[in-house]
């Protein structure tokens, strides 16, 4: 006959009364999840934190205290905390290169408007103006607008 | 740390604090919460094992963090720390959106200025009503700062670690 205990009493060797608060959310096929917990969090601290929650709320918190149960197993000195430190890093990372493209976008924006303005002001080249004349208009012949 | 002043952990839990006291030195007696929640979240003995297993440069960060974790979860029951990850993850999805669209308006940008119909080095002359003639030297267009996208393409292994499909912002 198939054990009918829920992984928490399996792990902890006592019977699984019908009302177990570890029965829904640590079933028997998944023992790791509960030896993690346990691990991390124990038992009787995880049994209560259930406990003061209601009821529809539970298996959200049994899958997040599973997670970072998880993230401490993995990371003993930091755990979940290492995560979000990283997190953090990534969203300056990404707000720094979004504030750089608009920087040059900006640059590109300013610059493509001071082409328009130079291309309107005229180059006087004086050996040009050598050629030219009768211009009506007299121009300096030292006088160079552009470099 | 003097003997005669137990920690706070030895105080919470009325016990005497021996000189070699585990939690002594991350735990004084002048902040009782900390060591308050830590205990109630993972329970005394669970830290001091956490602590007994990594070496002493380690344990003052270990204990930072559970403190962390443990407010988190003090503040949220639910959720706790995973909360805040779920959080930031789609903070960081969403500013990576907010980056391929300005890397495509740059791009945009650029090609516009690429195919501009002036021509960069010969000269142009154009004839104007006034008998003037212009010359007009048009330089080279600058050289764009070449930027290259990093798509740093994040945390796959914690998309993969995420549990909750939906939005846990509280």
């Amino acid at each position: 006959m198939a054990s009918t205990r829920c992984a928490a009493c399996k792990y902890l060797r006592r019977r699984c009364p019908s009302d177990c608060i570890f029965s829904l959310y640590f079933p028997s096929n998944n023992p790791q999840r509960f030896a993690y917990v346990h691990k991390i969090f124990g038992a009787s601290n995880v049994g209560k934190m259930l406990q003061d929650l209601p009821v529809h709320r539970r298996a959200d918190a049994a899958d997040s205290l599973y997670y970072e149960a998880h993230c401490r197993i993995k990371d003993p000195v930091y755990g979940c905390v290492g995560i979000i430190n990283i997190l953090h890093q990534e969203i300056h990372n990404v707000q720094c290169q979004i504030a750089k493209i608009q920087a040059e976008i900006a640059f590109l924006g300013t610059h493509a408007q001071s082409d328009q303005q130079l291309q309107i002001a005229p180059n006087l080249d004086p050996n040009f103006l050598a050629e030219q004349k009768g211009l009506s208009n007299s121009f300096d012949d030292s006088s160079t607008w552009f470099f | 740390m003097g003997g005669n002043s137990p920690c706070a952990s030895c105080k919470l839990l009325r016990r005497r604090c021996a000189k070699d006291c585990i939690f002594a030195p991350y735990f004084p007696s002048d902040d009782p919460h900390k060591f308050a929640i830590v205990h109630k979240v993972f329970g005394a003995s669970n830290v001091s094992k956490m602590l007994q297993e990594l070496p002493l440069h380690q344990r003052a960060d270990t204990v930072s963090s559970l403190v962390y974790e443990a407010n988190a979860r003090v503040r949220d029951p639910v959720y706790g720390c995973v909360g805040a990850i779920s959080y930031l993850q789609n903070q960081v999805s969403q500013l990576q959106m907010q980056l391929a669209v300005a890397q495509a308006e740059i791009l945009c940008i650029q090609m516009q200025q690429e195919q501009a119909p002036i021509t960069t080095t010969s000269p142009v002359l154009l004839e104007e009503d006034d008998k003037s003639s212009l010359f007009l030297h048009q330089n080279d267009l600058p050289q764009f700062l070449t930027f290259s996208s990093s798509n740093n393409v994040i945390y796959d292994s914690f998309k993969k670690e995420s549990l909750f499909g939906q939005d846990m912002i509280s």
